[in-house]
C-alpha cells in the first residue's frame, strides 16, 4: 500500500460548490440566531445550548459508530441495542465496583462485544445486515430487561462538569461547551481524531476502499474481511462509550429501554453529516437542538403545544431529512454497502 | 440487490410436485426453525439455572399457563392473534424486499382508531359497527405504513429508518389521543385510555376461541393466496427477487413498494384493532409495546411463509400467555421470554450456526436480501 498523495475530492472541496455555499450560509444564520436569542434571554439560551450539546454527544458517538461500519460496507441498525447493552454494563459495573471509570471501561467493552457480534453475523455468517442489526436490538432489550435490578442505584454522583478555566467564561458558548463532564470532552476529541484518521490516514483510505470496491481493495493487498471485522468491532466501542455516557454522565442511572430511539436517530445524523465525523457533529447539534428545544418547551410552558407533539419533533425532522436527502441530495452511499464480501 | 438473489426468482410453491417430495421439503424447511427454537429454549434453561431457579418447574408452568386449561388456551390465542398479524405484516413486506420494522406504530394507530370508532359511534347494529371499526383500524395502519412506502418509492428514503421514526411518532400521537380528545372521563380516571367500546363493536369470544384469532387465520391464508395465486403477488415477488429486472419487465416498482407497505400496515393495524376490540375493550396508551419486534422474529421463524406464521405466532403466544404463571410458580422473571425470542431470532437469522451444530447440509440458506443502502 503506497502513501496516498491527494485525498479524493480535494480539488472539488476547494471550489465554491453550491453545497458549500449552503453550508456556510446555514452556519452564519445559526450563529446570528444564537447571538440574537442570547442577547434576548441569556439564561434560557444557555440552557438550550447546554441541552443541545448534551443530546448531540450521544448522537455523534452513535453516528460515528454507524459511519465506521458503513464506510467499510456494513450497515449497522443495531446502534440502539449497542447503546442499551453498554449503558446497562456501564451502570451495573460502576454500581458494583463503585467506580465510574470502571463503568466506562465496562461500557466500552460491552460495545466492543456487541460490535464483534454484528461483525460475526454480517461478515462471518453473511446474515442480512439489517436483520443482524435487528438481532442486536432485540437481544439487548431482552437481556437488559431480564437482568435489570430495579433496586440498584449508582451509589454515587454521576460525572460532574469540569470547568476549562477561562474558556468557560466566554460569552454564549462558554458555559455550554467548556463546562462539561469528562466524557463530553472525550467525545469531542474523538470526533476530531476520527475525522482526520478517516479522511487522511492510510487506514481511513483502506476503510473507504473496502466499502466502495472490496474486490479492488483486495487485489492491492487489503485483507477485506479482517479490516471489516476490526472496524465494525471498534465502531461498537464508540457506541459503547455512548452507552456509558448515557448511563453515567447524561442520566446517572439505568432504566429499561433508556436509549429511547437515539440509536436510530444517530443513523439519520450520520446520513445528514455525510458520513464524516465533523459533518455528523454539525448534524448532531442540529438534532440535539430539536431535543433541547423540546425539553425547554416542556419546562416553561410559554407555548401551549401538547408535550406529545413536541416529543415527535426529532422523529418527524428525521423523516423529512431522510426523504429530502433522497429527493434533493447529491449524496451517494458507499457502493458495496450492505453486500457481503465473499473471498473467491 | 445483489446478483445472488436473481436465482431465487419467483416460482410456484416448491412443494407441488409429489406428496413424498412435499413432505421431505417441508421437513427440510422446518429443520432450522425447529432447531432454533430448541436451541433458544436450551440456552434459556441455562440462564434460568444460573439464576438459581428450577428449569423443570419454570418450563412446566410456562406450558401449563399457556395450554393447561380452557382459560389458558383462550389467553394463548388472544396473545397469538396480534402476533400473527404482526408476523404477517413483516412477512408480506419481506416478499417485496421491504423491511417493515414499524409494526408497532401501525398497531398503535390501528388500535387507537378502531377504539375511537368503537366508542365514538353508538346505535349501530353489530354487523355494521364491528366491521366498520375493524376497517378503520386497518385503514389507519395502512395509511401509517404507506407513508414509508410512498417515501421509499418517490425519494428512496429507506423504509427501515422511516418506519422506526413513525413508531415514535405514533407512540406520541396515540398517547395524546388517549390523554386528550378521546380520554375516558368516567369516574376519576387519569390513565391515558379511551372509554370502553360499545357492545356492538366488541369482537365475540366463543368459549376458548376468540373470533379475532379466526380473523388472523383467514388473513394468513388470504396473504398466501394473494402472493402465490394472483398476478399482483407475482409482481410483488418479482420486485422482491430483483427490483431492476422487475422494472425492465414492465412492473411499476414504485406502485408495488407503496402498496405492499400499505397491505403490510393494514395487517398490523388489524392486529391492533383486534387487540382493542377483542381483548382490552378499549385503547390504552402504550399497549403492546415491542410487538413490531416480535413480528420480525415470527416472520423469520416462519421463513416468511404466510401460513407458517400461524404456528410461529402460536408458539410465541404460548410463551407470553404462560409467562405470568411461570413467574408466579417458579420466580423466573417474565423477561426471559424476550431473551429466548432474541436467541431464536439469532439462530433463525444465522442458519449457518444451526447447520453446523446439527451437521445439516442445505445450500439455499439465504432467507432474503433486503434493499441495500439508504439512498435511491
Amino acid at each position: 500500500m503506497t502513501v496516498i498523495e491527494t485525498p479524493p475530492g480535494a480539488a472539488a472541496r476547494r471550489r465554491w460548490s453550491p453545497a458549500r455555499i449552503w453550508t456556510v450560509a446555514g452556519a452564519v444564520t445559526v450563529v446570528a440566531c444564537v447571538w440574537f436569542f442570547y442577547a434576548w434571554n441569556g439564561a434560557q439560551t444557555t440552557a438550550v445550548l447546554s441541552g443541545t450539546v448534551r443530546a448531540a454527544t450521544l448522537l455523534v458517538l452513535g453516528a460515528m459508530c454507524g459511519m465506521l461500519g458503513e464506510r467499510s460496507g456494513i450497515v449497522n441498525i443495531g446502534i440502539e441495542g449497542q447503546f442499551l447493552m453498554s449503558a446497562f454494563a456501564a451502570f451495573t459495573v460502576a454500581s458494583v465496583v463503585g467506580s465510574l471509570a470502571a463503568g466506562v471501561v465496562a461500557g466500552v467493552a460491552a460495545g466492543l462485544a456487541m460490535g464483534w457480534l454484528l461483525a460475526a453475523m454480517s461478515i462471518g455468517l453473511r446474515t442480512d445486515q439489517i436483520i443482524a442489526g435487528t438481532v442486536l436490538n432485540i437481544a439487548a432489550l431482552g437481556l437488559t430487561s431480564f437482568f435489570y435490578d430495579r433496586g440498584r442505584s449508582l451509589g454515587q454522583l454521576k460525572y460532574q462538569a469540569i470547568e476549562l478555566g477561562p474558556l468557560a467564561d466566554l460569552p454564549v458558548v462558554g458555559r455550554a461547551l467548556f463546562n462539561r463532564p469528562p466524557l463530553t470532552y472525550l467525545a469531542l476529541v474523538l470526533v476530531v481524531v476520527l475525522h482526520v484518521m478517516l479522511l487522511r490516514s492510510v487506514w481511513g483510505m483502506r476503510t473507504t476502499a473496502i466499502g466502495e470496491h472490496p474486490g479492488a481493495a483486495a487485489t492491492v493487498g487489503v485483507d477485506v474481511i479482517r479490516l471489516r471485522y476490526l472496524n465494525v468491532t471498534l465502531a461498537g466501542g464508540l457506541a459503547g462509550l455512548g452507552g456509558a455516557y448515557l448511563a453515567l454522565e447524561a442520566v446517572g442511572t439505568f432504566s429499561r429501554a433508556m436509549s429511547g430511539g437515539r440509536g436510530f436517530l444517530a443513523l439519520a445524523v450520520m446520513i445528514f453529516g455525510r458520513r464524516t465525523p465533523l459533518g455528523a457533529y454539525a448534524a448532531a447539534l442540529f438534532f440535539g437542538f430539536t431535543t433541547a428545544l423540546q425539553n425547554q418547551f416542556q419546562l416553561n410552558d410559554t407555548f401551549d403545544i401538547p408535550a406529545q407533539f413536541v416529543g415527535m419533533l426529532p422523529f418527524v425532522v428525521t423523516i423529512i431529512v431522510v426523504a429530502a436527502a433522497g429527493l434533493f441530495g447529491h449524496m451517494r452511499d458507499p457502493a458495496a454497502l450492505g453486500q457481503p464480501y465473499e473471498v473467491r | 440487490m445483489n446478483s445472488s438473489s436473481v436465482t431465487s426468482a419467483p416460482s410456484g410453491d416448491a412443494d407441488t410436485d409429489s406428496p413424498a417430495r412435499s413432505s421431505r421439503s417441508l421437513l427440510r424447511a422446518a429443520a432450522v426453525p425447529v432447531a432454533s427454537v430448541a436451541l433458544g429454549l436450551v440456552l434459556g434453561a441455562l440462564l434460568i439455572t444460573v439464576q438459581g431457579h428450577s428449569v423443570l418447574s419454570a418450563y412446566g408452568a410456562l406450558v401449563l399457563g399457556g395450554l393447561g386449561d380452557a382459560d389458558a388456551v383462550l389467553r394463548t390465542l388472544q396473545k397469538a392473534t396480534p402476533l400473527i398479524f404482526g408476523g404477517l405484516a413483516v412477512a408480506f413486506a419481506f416478499k417485496a424486499g421491504l423491511f417493515n420494522i414499524g409494526g408497532q406504530g401501525q398497531l398503535l394507530v390501528g388500535a387507537a382508531f378502531a377504539a375511537g370508532v368503537g366508542f365514538g359511534i353508538d346505535g349501530l347494529p353489530l354487523v355494521i359497527h364491528l366491521p366498520l371499526a375493524l376497517l378503520v383500524g386497518g385503514a389507519a395502519g395502512a395509511a401509517w405504513a404507506a407513508i414509508a412506502g410512498v417515501l421509499k418509492a418517490t425519494s428512496g428514503a429507506h423504509e427501515v429508518i422511516v418506519t422506526i421514526m413513525l413508531n415514535f411518532v405514533a407512540g406520541n400521537l396515540t398517547d395524546w389521543l388517549a390523554l386528550n380528545p378521546w380520554q375516558d372521563t368516567s369516574g376519576s380516571n387519569i390513565i391515558a385510555r379511551t372509554p370502553l367500546v360499545e357492545d356492538s363493536a366488541v369482537i365475540p369470544t366463543w368459549g376458548w376461541l376468540p373470533a379475532g384469532f379466526l380473523l388472523a387465520v383467514i388473513a394468513a391464508v388470504a396473504c398466501w393466496f394473494l402472493l402465490e395465486r394472483t398476478t399482483y403477488g407475482y409482481e410483488v415477488r418479482s420486485v422482491g427477487a430483483n427490483r431492476h429486472a422487475a422494472r425492465y419487465a414492465g412492473i411499476s416498482v414504485g406502485w408495488i413498494m407503496a402498496s405492499v407497505m400499505g397491505v403490510s400496515g393494514l395487517l398490523a393495524g388489524l392486529g391492533g384493532a383486534v387487540e382493542s376490540l377483542g381483548v382490552d375493550g378499549r385503547f390504552e396508551a402504550g399497549v403492546n409495546v415491542g410487538l413490531g419486534f416480535e413480528g420480525i422474529t415470527i416472520a423469520l421463524l416462519a421463513r416468511t411463509h404466510p401460513v407458517a406464521v400461524i404456528p410461529a405466532g402460536l408458539l410465541v403466544g404460548v410463551m407470553e400467555a404462560g409467562a405470568a404463571k411461570m413467574q408466579f410458580e417458579s420466580g423466573v422473571a417474565p423477561e426471559i421470554i424476550d431473551v429466548i425470542q432474541a436467541l431464536i431470532l439469532l439462530f433463525v437469522a444465522a442458519p449457518m450456526i444451526v447447520r453446523w451444530l446439527l451437521r445439516l447440509r442445505d445450500a439455499d440458506d439465504r432467507l432474503l436480501t433486503l434493499g441495500t443502502g439508504w439512498g435511491r
